[in-house]
């Protein structure tokens, strides 16, 4: 502290604001070390340990080392949980880049002279203001054996006896996807949008001049300058795909039938808790904590180096 | 510089106090936890409630005297305020909140200890076998009063030392309920002896169903319409030695229940679902449903407009196999600061004579106590969603027979999770190697000091 002063006195003022930084900081950070930082710690070193209530009764924490670690990856189920939820995310991501790649060119092309489209950007974000358990209570209602979608399906004369959505590993995670798309697109096409606006207009006009039509426009200039945005989106799409959870427990009342088929790996966790065994919650948590780092390695790594190009 | 380390100062000083002050918030809070009074003196001012439905809260404001309703989750008796802690059974949530509060009984203030809390049969012995239950005999309730009680709703609730910690106002044998116009139509008569004949073993009973099937309708709603019925009938517990057991009397159901669904039997309902439910309208269909005396009141849409119920059109009999299933009983938490009345409620509700006769007349509920059970099937109690029949013998020759010998602490992780497993095998989306694979999977995620070979 002593030698802070000396310096920040004895040299310049710029020493002398850096207090001022430190302090508008520490709220960000005192919450960050709170809330992130002593929690990631703490579930790393829980997952080292047998630690779960059986009934009322407490077992544990004794030291096991890796033993639960062994005992997660000696499972299939990781595997399978792994694959439904990458299923899943795919399921909803590909429609949603399209449409929102879509979404954002037209928006943004000034030509086009869309009317209302304030309205339309507005409306298309709408379904993320939703609570995700309410919108899946909805859909749960909506395709239940019952419920009105099978009841107009039949009075259309499409099927004879009501479709068993959720007796269907298909229609199913077809619904997890659709409702996650339905969910994400709008806030996707902001995003792009945002970025299709950054490009040079003189680009266009230029290639405009040259002949080019609007598909080779779109190909040769919006996607490549858009890449870095893209691949953003991509990864956080991704991470926010690891950590699905919500749509597809509430859609399958927690089960993720049939079959385990739309069992997420957040379900999975969720499960352990069931018996508050923090052990191979930790130990699960750690596993998805080093996809998601990874993951998010790869955005920086690649924004970084496209930085330094420019 | 200075004035920032003052202001330092002042928000260290800030934080010490506050956590100063806290300190001295909690301390009274957990010392007035240390002193209940549980043997007379003043009692507390309220008695806290922890029950998943509003079953037990309609007997209490219904016929326990001197409750006074003051709105949904509150009542009173004389000056204790009653409050009624409502969590759903849906995804354990009434188990994991009971739970955690629970464990946090001995440090919590006076008027937040749980004083009474409801269990069910299938997880009762989680509770019991604690020391949070307190044992019925410390609340000054004898075994003399509890001699008309049918023994199993004692065997249920009475821990591994044999002290009995719980009691129910409740018999839950089971029967077998059908509905009198398709009977008529199938078998040209709706009378429960002519009925018991088509039922009364598992082939007859899946001759019937053919013959329900091919004048269009379905023997019963769904997967899980038997289930208790095999499972109340198993010749060991879901665990031995901290291993699953898989009981032939559960692969009987597995088998018959597949077999029901591919001949279209049933209307592949899961027990709750909206298809289910639909079973208790003409529309649904459905010829008879397993189930106990609460399962008429509770589930029949009895009070529906256009319900078979309100209209009187089931009947009951005996069926294939006698069973039980559910019921509640009332649990006295270890630390009530309110025992001589959690005593009164278990006393007037279980054993007082006139109100559990109250409760069978108002709710068609089947009660704990032999000799008026018995004394009123021989009477012309009439039960209305029963189309006047009066079910009371059926009841009471079912209680006596109930053998709950084969009980143990995980009966419904177990019973739960093997029928969601199952639905998958029956909908045809996993074999049934793979649906038994999945269900020991999930067991061992949930009772995580289990073993499933």
């Amino acid at each position: 502290m002593k030698d802070s002063r000396n310096t920040g006195q004895g040299k310049s003022k710029v020493v002398k604001y850096n207090k001022w930084g430190y302090i508008f900081l520490a709220p960000f950070v005192i919450v960050y070390v709170t809330f992130q930082v002593v929690p990631l710690f703490s579930t790393i070193y829980n997952s080292f340990f047998e630690n779960f209530r059986s009934g009322l009764i407490q077992i544990g924490p004794n030291w096991v080392g890796l033993e639960n670690y062994k005992k997660i990856f000696s499972t299939p189920e990781l595997m399978q949980y792994t694959k439904n939820t990458l299923i899943m995310w795919i399921i909803g991501f590909v429609p949603q880049i399209i449409v929102s790649l879509m979404l954002g060119q037209w928006f943004s092309d000034v030509r086009l002279k869309l009317r209302c489209s304030g309205f339309f950007k507005t409306v298309i974000y709408l379904p993320n203001l939703i609570m995700a358990s309410a919108f899946s209570m909805l859909f749960f209602a909506l395709f239940s054996d019952v419920g009105p979608v099978n009841g107009m399906l039949m009075s259309m004369g499409v099927i004879d006896e009501p479709f068993r959505f959720f007796a269907s590993v298909g229609a199913t995670r077809g619904l997890v996807g659709l409702m996650n798309f339905l969910m994400w697109f709008g806030n996707t096409t902001i995003l792009l949008m945002a970025g299709i606006m950054g490009i040079d207009v003189s680009l266009f006009e230029a290639a405009e001049v040259d002949g080019a039509n609007s598909w080779k426009r779109f190909t040769r200039i919006t996607l490549p300058l858009l890449k870095p945005i893209l691949i953003y989106v991509i990864i956080t799409s991704m991470i926010g795909g690891i950590q699905m959870f919500d749509v597809p427990q509430i859609l399958t009342n927690g089960k993720g039938t049939p079959a385990d088929s739309a069992t997420t790996l957040i379900m999975y966790l969720n499960r352990h808790l069931f018996s508050k065994n923090y052990g191979m919650g930790g130990a699960l948590s750690v596993f998805l904590f080093i996809i998601t780092a990874i993951l998010s390695l790869v955005i920086y790594a690649i924004m970084y180096r496209k930085r330094d190009k420019n | 510089m200075k004035r920032f380390k003052k202001g330092l100062a002042l928000v260290l000083a800030a934080v010490m106090t506050t956590a100063a002050l806290a300190g001295c918030g909690s301390k009274p809070a957990s010392d007035g936890g240390n002193t209940p009074n549980v043997s007379g003196g003043a009692e507390g001012k309220v008695l806290n409630i922890y029950v998943w439905n509003e079953e037990f809260k309609s007997r209490v404001t219904d016929h326990y005297p001197g409750y006074v309703k003051v709105d949904e989750t509150n009542g009173k008796i004389g000056d204790v305020a009653v409050k009624w802690h409502i969590t759903p059974n849906e995804n354990n949530a009434y188990q994991n909140n009971l739970d955690e509060t629970l464990l946090k009984q001995a440090s919590a203030a006076v008027d937040d200890k749980i004083d009474i809390f409801l269990v069910e049969a299938d997880y009762a012995l989680k509770y019991v076998d604690t020391e949070y239950t307190m044992p019925v005999k410390d609340l000054g309730i004898t075994d003399t009063e509890l001699a008309n009680q049918y023994k199993y709703t004692k065997d249920i609730v009475t821990d591994s030392k044999g002290v009995l910690k719980g009691l129910s106002w409740q018999g839950c044998p089971g029967v077998l309920i059908y509905n009198r116009a398709i009977a008529k139509d199938v078998f040209g008569t709706d009378d429960p002896a002519e009925v018991q004949k088509k039922v009364s073993d598992w082939a007859a009973f899946e001759n019937t169903a053919e013959e329900v099937k091919a004048k269009g309708y379905k023997m019963v709603s769904g997967f899980d319409d038997t289930y208790r019925v095999f499972s109340n009938n198993v010749s060991s517990p879901w665990v031995v030695d901290g291993k699953i057991v898989i009981d032939d009397a559960i692969m009987d159901w597995v088998e018959q229940t597949k077999n029901f669904t591919d001949k279209g039997y049933n209307s592949k309902s899961t027990l709750w679902d909206d298809v289910w439910n639909k079973g208790f309208y003409p529309e649904g269909k459905v010829f008879c449903y397993f189930g106990p005396a609460w399962f008429i009141d509770f589930s029949m849409a009895t009070q529906e407009d256009g319900s078979i119920a309100k209209n009187g059109g089931w009947a009951a009999t005996e069926g294939p196999q006698g069973f039980f299933w559910g019921g509640t009983w009332i649990c006295a938490a270890s630390g009530t600061d309110n025992p001589t009345l959690v005593a009164d409620i278990m006393r007037q509700l279980t054993t007082n004579e006139t109100i559990m006769k109250e409760i069978v007349e108002k709710d068609n509920d089947f009660v704990n106590n032999k000799p008026a059970m018995e004394a009123m099937a021989k009477t012309d109690y009439k039960s209305n969603p029963l189309g006047g029949q009066n079910p009371l013998p059926i009841f009471a020759a079912g209680a006596d027979k109930v053998d709950l010998s084969n009980l143990s602490a995980y009966d419904q992780g177990c019973n739960e999770e093997f029928q969601a497993a199952m639905k998958d095998y029956f909908n045809g989306n996993a074999t049934l190697e793979a649906a038994l694979a999945n269900f020991k999977k999930n067991i061992v995620v949930k009772y995580p000091g289990l073993k499933a070979e």
